[in-house]
């Protein structure tokens, strides 16, 4: 990264920008880790709730507020942070439209207030998932439109500091990181058409009045043609740092780069046209169509082993130069004193399980024994929760103390909140997956439900999700206490350089076309037109648009 | 050549990493074709603010349609299923057809490979084989508003005399 424009510049603007973005997207995770706990306890017939009613109105209030606050806020606003301050110092390059970056912020930032507002009210408990036609308040819907608006002019503004660096260097290879940020939010600006589409055409002009119904297929289906794109949205800026960073922190290099851009734009490809796959048990959509987001499904499993494959073997190079022996060993020789390495490395153990959770979701026939239960939180909490989240705590360990000049706080608490996630997520994403195969739905106030006396089978795992709830929500705190104390509290000076890893097998000697943008893209605008045309084409001209709204809680 | 084992190595994942999601693909197309383990497909539309007028979902309830063979019609509201129970000797075989008059709710039911979205405007459809007396509970497994949590109820199966 480290280019000589990169001296001349020092990126201090730059970073204001980055630490509005992860100011904002803390707030909103610690609001939504205190209202995970709650839901936790609640499973094993702790309610909180009527304690709490001043301010939670049920809890399903609650679980809204988690969701769209942890889901979407906290992702979103750090990975619009981190990838800007990634690409501008990869580029060498100053952020081209700094204004327009502000700008940015200030849109996203005034979306969040919007949605923030009838959803703290209790006027928008309708989950992230938002599925009409359950009506919420109509600046719910509009908030979160400016929100992804906004994401589109923070892709603007690295693609037109891409733009000039490109001017100057119209030979070289696309810097890895930088390549990897660009494409991270090439595939979102397209993926977040859908959404854009059920916003404007359905929910916005239905919640202002000015059209009478909607409807629930259509929607659901703009809705997941965005749905699953955004998990890797939130999953590739973590894999950014997994590639680009991790092998540093881990006095490695990158084993393969070139295998790398290969995987990212296979991501870029395969991410979007696979979105049909969480409406298998929709009615109203054809079999065959389900059976081909399957299939691109599984092709989109391709480039996560690939990456798999390209970290493991740069920690092992890392590992191996620190006396690391073995098949297996070397594992142990990793810097296991380095809270932002382990964060991150515990973070791949546990989303190896959440891909294969993952995987089962997708497949088809053994869906009809997941869809919609327990098991779907049970995999997610491993992947956004953990992968993406823990991901990010362990970027913030050193991102903090570099932007604030002061060194972390507390290097022992970090590292116990690090094993403290890893141990209470194993516990509490296990019985829920366990819980989901004996059929308990997701999204239910379980301890009140109505059937829980008729189901025995379900009692002794309830606990265990309060215990690995409460041990996740002890871990938060760690965090959060240790980068407010960094912020505020620490003394000594930052010693952190931003680790930059080197690849062993640099991109010299592959394909240029790998560093091409048009020819990947009119694939991807091919698979799309492919998987979802003719399903989005019937459904938008035979649809009648005659659910009225209704709200429900 | 600098990169050669590198590649090598490269080429003893992609293999590999190709060939276990193919071997899952077939292990897919197997179970849904050969074994017959079907997902919803399309079943038709219907307009949900007439349901009282549409045929199918004017009377919800169990039909016999042939030799221990039933239709149970079924009308998802917010927070009850109507039907919510459903009678029928062992050995049936149940085509469960069911809508939803409000908002969006689901139906999930135990021990039978039956896991419907009930989508407002469309019909839902799946079919089990009961074959030993009992009780299975089916539930509603989508987020439908405050009393989500009490929407369920049960299909027994009950032992021919």
């Amino acid at each position: 990264m480290g280019s000589s424009q990169s001296a001349a510049h020092d990126f201090r603007a730059e970073n204001r920008l980055t630490v509005a973005y992860l100011t904002v997207a803390h707030v909103a995770l610690f609001i939504g880790v205190i209202l995970g706990f709650l839901q936790a306890l609640e499973y094993a017939g702790i309610d909180l709730y009527p304690r709490v009613s001043f301010l939670i109105k049920s809890y399903y209030h609650g679980l809204s507020l988690h969701g769209v606050l942890n889901v979407l806020v906290w992702t979103t606003f750090f990975i619009s942070g981190f990838l800007t301050f990634v690409a501008v110092r990869a580029l060498g390059t100053p952020l081209q439209g700094l204004t327009l970056g502000w700008m940015a912020f200030a849109l996203m930032a005034a979306g969040l207030i919007l949605a923030a507002v009838p959803l703290l009210r209790n006027e928008a408990t309708v989950m992230f998932t938002f599925y009409p036609p359950m009506k919420a308040h109509w600046a719910f819907y509009l908030g979160l439109t400016l929100v992804v608006a906004a994401t589109w002019l923070v892709a603007l503004t690295l693609y037109r500091t891409y733009s000039a660096w490109r001017e100057k260097h119209p030979e070289a290879w696309t810097p890895l990181a930088a390549f990897m940020a660009l494409v991270t939010f090439a595939m979102w600006t397209i993926a977040s058409l859908g959404i854009t589409a059920e916003m404007i055409f359905l929910l916005l002009p239905w919640s202002f009045g000015l059209i009478e119904g909607t409807d629930a297929l259509l929607a659901r289906t703009l809705f997941w043609f965005t749905g699953h794109p955004i998990v890797y949205f939130w999953l590739l800026p973590a894999y950014i740092s997994w590639y680009t960073m991790v092998p540093r922190q881990a006095r490695g290099r990158l084993f393969s780069d070139p295998m790398a851009r290969v995987s990212f734009l296979l991501f870029l490809m395969l991410s979007i046209p696979v979105g049909i796959h969480h409406q298998y048990a929709d009615p109203g959509l054809q079999q065959h169509w389900k059976l081909l987001h399957a299939f691109l499904t599984f092709a989109v499993f391709f480039p996560s082993l690939l990456t798999f494959f390209n970290v493991v073997a740069s920690l092992e190079n890392g590992a191996r130069a620190r006396g690391g022996r073995g098949l297996v060993l070397w594992f142990g020789k990793l810097p296991w004193h380095d809270p932002s390495l382990v964060a991150q490395v515990l973070a791949m153990i546990l989303f190896a399980f959440g891909g294969i959770s993952g995987l089962i979701n997708a497949s088809y026939s053994l869906n009809l024994v997941v869809h919609n239960t327990a098991w779907v939180p049970g995999h997610f909490h491993l992947t956004v929760g953990t992968a993406v989240t823990l991901t990010f705590m362990g970027i913030s360990y050193w991102l903090v103390p570099y932007l604030r000049g002061r060194a972390l706080w507390n290097r022992q608490l970090a590292l116990v909140q690090a094993w403290l996630w890893f141990v209470g997520m194993a516990i509490f994403s296990h019985s829920l997956h366990r819980l989901g195969l004996m059929g308990m739905p997701r999204r239910t106030m379980i301890g009140a439900s109505s059937y829980l006396p008729l189901q025995l089978d379900w009692h002794a795992d309830l606990p265990l999700v309060a215990l690995g709830g409460t041990l996740l929500f002890i871990s938060a705190l760690f965090y959060f206490v240790n980068i407010a104390m960094t912020v505020v509290a620490s003394r000594q000076p930052a010693s952190v350089e931003i680790p930059t890893a080197e690849a062993m097998s640099g991109p010299e000697e592959a394909l240029r076309i790998l560093d091409r943008w048009w020819p990947w893209l009119a694939v991807t605008g091919l698979l799309i037109l492919l998987a979802y045309g003719p399903t989005i084409a019937q459904l938008v001209t035979t649809t009648p648009l005659n659910a009225p709204g209704y709200r429900v809680w | 050549m600098r990169g050669t084992t590198i590649y090598l190595f490269e080429l003893a994942w992609i293999l590999p990493s190709v060939a276990i999601p193919v071997g899952m693909l077939v292990a897919l197309i197997v179970t849904a074709y050969g074994a017959g383990i079907q997902v919803p497909g399309d079943a038709g539309r219907v307009d949900p603010t007439r349901l009282a007028e549409t045929a199918l979902f004017n009377e919800p309830g169990v039909v016999e349609v042939g030799p221990l063979r039933y239709e149970a019609r079924i009308v998802a509201g917010v927070w009850f299923f109507t039907p919510n129970e459903i009678r029928v000797p062992a050995g049936s075989t149940v085509s469960f057809i069911a809508t939803s008059r409000d908002i969006v709710h689901g139906f999930s039911l135990h021990g039978a490979n039956v896991n419907l979205m009930l989508l407002p405007g469309r019909i839902a459809r799946a079919t089990a084989r009961f074959d030993r007396p009992g009780e299975h509970l089916f539930l509603c497994h989508e987020y439908c508003g405050i009393a989500h949590h009490t929407m369920f109820g049960k299909v027994v199966v009950e032992a021919r005399p």
